[in-house]
């Protein structure tokens, strides 16, 4: 079946099987490899993507039900090439991450957070991490990841003193 | 992990979803696929079409009806969890769906879809059958519909006839004054599925008399059961009584039993946690004193 997919504001046609989950079209067809494959069937997490912004398990949503939603990865967030948004900057400053697999999908479900939540607590960013695994970190430095953006985002909107 | 091959329709309407329903006896309904998918991917669920009515027109609402709130079937339950009318008219709905699956899963999961799949452990089914909800449902020309308790008969099975499209959930909504909710469940980590859980409603008189109450249990038995402690009526909830009347409601109840909960543990857990809900509903009542 052929469906027109807007990922990271660009539009995409491609032709699918109908069991072809979104995790899949993205990486096999678009090539955007920063939705990881991890458990398929929406137990980790790895495959985390937004759809109109909210997280979402790609490998849990097939391509043939994705049109007309705004799909954004890992690989929309960086504002320009070869630059990081803030919360990526955090992750690689706080060394949010260990092996990588389960990093996108992190960066991404705190991104959702940040977009709604400019001061989240400490327990917000559990819990909104909460649906993702990571077995090497033990989560403490993604957690600090994800604080160290939040400070840094609400500095950018505070006009500056004097 | 990858689902077998299957053919996909987008129907317009609730009767183009029915017929493509009646035409094939493989066939079932998509909407946010959170219960569904996962089972396909473990191949555990191979149907030979899946028909998409997430975005059919008319099917996603909440309404407010008086004496109840009827839940559209492809509602997502991010959209009840949002929902003033839900926290101000069924608080233990509110409650509970925080605890259903995680906020991703709940971006794309709907109320129907979690109540016709009927797992034993889903919140919204537990919820549903503490307040004795109403299901209506599509079958081509034909309107039906069924209380909770005849709706559901086994784990993960229903009455619902194969080339029906599930359309509402109508919740009760009590009408006394001063109400209180208590939600209780233990899993293995905060996402996942419980292996108990409780939801308890009361409604307390001028006195702070219990009036009504009702109990279910939910992950411990194929399906969610209502548990009888009209014991309670016109107590204030002390303690041992909640106990005892938790422990009779019990007797005779077998629990289930698998690789991380036993019966004897989720029996134990399920007099803890139906003890507490009613506690919390007791407590939640006071504090909504007007």
């Amino acid at each position: 079946m052929r469906v027109e997919l807007d990922v990271n504001k660009q539009m995409h046609a491609v032709e699918v099987e109908p069991r072809t989950t979104l995790l899949d079209c993205l990486r096999e067809k678009l090539l955007l490899n920063g939705a990881h494959a991890g458990c398929e069937h929406g137990v980790c997490g790895a495959c985390t993507v937004l759809i109109d912004g909210a997280p979402v398990r790609s490998c849990l949503m097939f391509a043939v039900q994705a049109d007309g939603y705004a799909i954004t990865t890992i690989e929309g967030l960086a504002p320009a090439p070869g630059e990081l948004s803030p919360l990526q900057d955090a992750f690689c400053e706080t060394h949010g991450m260990q092996c990588g697999y389960c990093t996108p999908a992190m960066i991404l479900a705190a991104h959702a957070l940040l977009a709604k939540n400019a001061a989240p607590t400490r327990e917000e960013i559990v819990d909104a991490i909460s649906a993702n695994i990571c077995r090497c970190t033990g989560y403490a430095q993604i957690v600090e990841a994800i604080a160290l953006a939040a400070e840094r985002m609400r500095g950018l909107n505070r006009p500056q003193e004097g | 992990m990858k689902p077998a091959a299957f053919e996909y329709s987008r129907p317009a309407d609730i009767e183009e979803a029915c017929a493509l329903l009646a035409a094939d006896d493989g066939a079932r309904l998509i909407a946010g696929g959170q219960t569904l998918v996962p089972l396909m991917a473990m191949r555990l669920a191979r149907p030979s079409r899946l028909i998409d009515i997430a975005r059919i027109p008319g099917l996603a609402y909440i309404r407010d009806g008086g004496d109840a709130i009827s839940i559209g079937a492809t509602t997502k339950q991010c959209a009840v969890e949002n929902d003033p009318l839900i926290r101000a008219k069924l608080p233990l709905l509110a409650a509970a769906i925080p605890h259903v699956g995680h906020t991703p899963t709940r971006a794309r999961g709907t109320i129907g879809g979690s109540l016709a799949n009927a797992d034993p452990a889903a919140e919204i089914l537990l919820v549903a059958a503490t307040l004795g909800a109403t299901l209506t449902w599509r079958e081509g020309a034909e309107t039906a519909e069924a209380g909770i308790a005849e709706f559901v008969i086994g784990p993960m099975v229903t009455t619902l006839p194969q080339a029906a499209c599930l359309t509402e959930a109508r919740f009760p909504v009590w009408p006394d004054k001063r109400i209180g909710i208590g939600f209780h469940e233990v899993n293995a980590r905060a996402s996942d599925f419980a292996f108990v859980s409780a939801a308890a409603q009361l409604a307390l008189d001028g006195e702070g008399r219990v009036t009504r109450i009702a109990l279910s249990l939910g992950a411990a038995t194929p399906f969610p059961i209502k548990l009888d402690v009209d014991a309670l009526i016109g107590t204030r909830c002390e303690e041992p009584k909640v106990r005892d009347a938790v422990a009779a409601a019990l007797e005779g109840i077998e629990a289930m039993e698998d690789l991380h909960a036993s019966a004897a543990y989720r029996k134990r857990a399920a007099r803890t946690l139906a003890t507490r809900a009613i506690m919390d509903a007791y407590k939640d009542a006071h504090a909504r004193r007007t």
